[in-house]
């Protein structure tokens, strides 16, 4: 018969669909890699909570460790907000500056939120979300491992936890300078 | 008469100072440039919404800094490049026409196609298979049976 072909190729014709969603249902939609990775981090130059000047620029030659937070943000940024003060604790005489970035909230949530957390390293609004699209934050929390020599090399999407950034901040730090 | 006039000369300010600041400062930026940027940008926040509709604090941002951006002198297309620069591809809604992502434009016509040959090649077997066949299924031995029966019922 002429066209027996058409009799297996119909159903055949369904195998790449159900491959195409066999990967698409086993892909996570909310897992987007960073085109940012190793690649030179966005400048900055915020005004601290407490009124002081803090830039990328000048951390130059530290390990930066950039937390993207906001006090809405229920329940991950209060989950990792006492492994941020640890790990800064921890690190900040080995090389490692902390710096958080709240981003679209309120001044007094933001404070009542570092004020229960005892935040000690310097947190920063960043108002009109500049700072929060330049590093391609989609949420919050974010944290961004920078190097030395400012280039972005790690990116947690989510609540941070202790073994994640001492892991990270030790790979950094064993780098040469 | 000078009071009049000092009257309306207040309410024209007035009137104009109402309008005037949004206008003075977004008057460089085409607002319908900002939207066209906007509506080809995913919200990040959001399901399958653009930063152009999307009401969520994240778009509105994000069209802050597309204005910004177009002010500064940038081209549509520079400032579409710039949120591609940082968050990838996966911004863009409709995904460029090149490379792998050409796939996604030339499957679906290429499907529409094929099902149009298909239908097409199947209708023209049925319409010339049908009459052709139909009187050769019938076994001959049955036809003349049935001649027969017929010609038993016209008997009296």
């Amino acid at each position: 018969m002429r066209a027996s072909w058409l009799r297996w190729a119909i159903p055949a014709a369904v195998v790449p669909v159900l491959m195409l969603l066999a990967y698409g249902f086993k892909t996570n939609p909310h897992e987007i890699p960073s085109p940012l990775l190793d690649r030179p981090a966005a400048a900055f130059t915020l005004t601290t909570f407490g009124g002081s000047p803090v830039s990328l620029e000048s951390l130059r030659g530290k390990v930066v460790m950039l937390n993207f937070w906001a006090s809405w943000c229920r329940p991950a940024c209060y989950e990792e907000a006492p492994t941020l003060e640890r790990t800064w604790r921890e690190y900040k005489d080995k090389g490692v500056m902390v710096v958080g970035v709240d981003i679209q909230d309120r001044a007094e949530a933001a404070q009542k939120f570092l004020a229960e957390f005892g935040h000690s390293f310097p947190n920063a609004p960043d108002p009109a979300g500049r700072v929060a699209v330049d590093y391609g934050v989609y949420g919050v929390p974010e944290t961004f491992f920078i190097d030395r020599k400012g280039r972005v090399r790690f990116k947690q999407v989510g609540a941070l936890t202790d073994e994640i950034a001492r892991q990270r901040l030790d790979t950094l730090l064993k780098e040469p300078w | 008469m000078i009071r009049g006039l000092a009257r309306a000369l207040a309410i024209l300010l007035l009137l104009a100072g109402a309008c005037a600041p949004s206008r003075a400062v977004a008057a460089p930026v085409d607002e319908k440039t900002v939207h066209d940027v906007a509506a080809q940008l995913r919200c990040v926040v959001c399901q399958s919404l653009s930063v152009a509709d999307s009401p969520s604090e994240t778009a509105s941002q994000m069209r802050g800094i597309i204005r910004e951006r177009l002010a500064a002198g940038e081209s549509p297309e520079q400032v579409r490049a710039y949120f591609v620069e940082k968050y990838g591809e996966w911004i863009l809604l409709a995904p460029p026409k090149s490379g792998f992502n050409l796939l996604v434009w030339v499957v679906p016509f290429a499907g529409i196609g094929l099902g149009l040959v298909l239908v097409a090649i199947i209708l023209r077997r049925w319409s010339r298979a049908a009459p052709a066949s139909a009187p050769s299924v019938m076994d001959p031995a049955l036809r003349e049976r049935i001649r027969r029966e017929l010609s038993e019922l016209d008997k009296p």
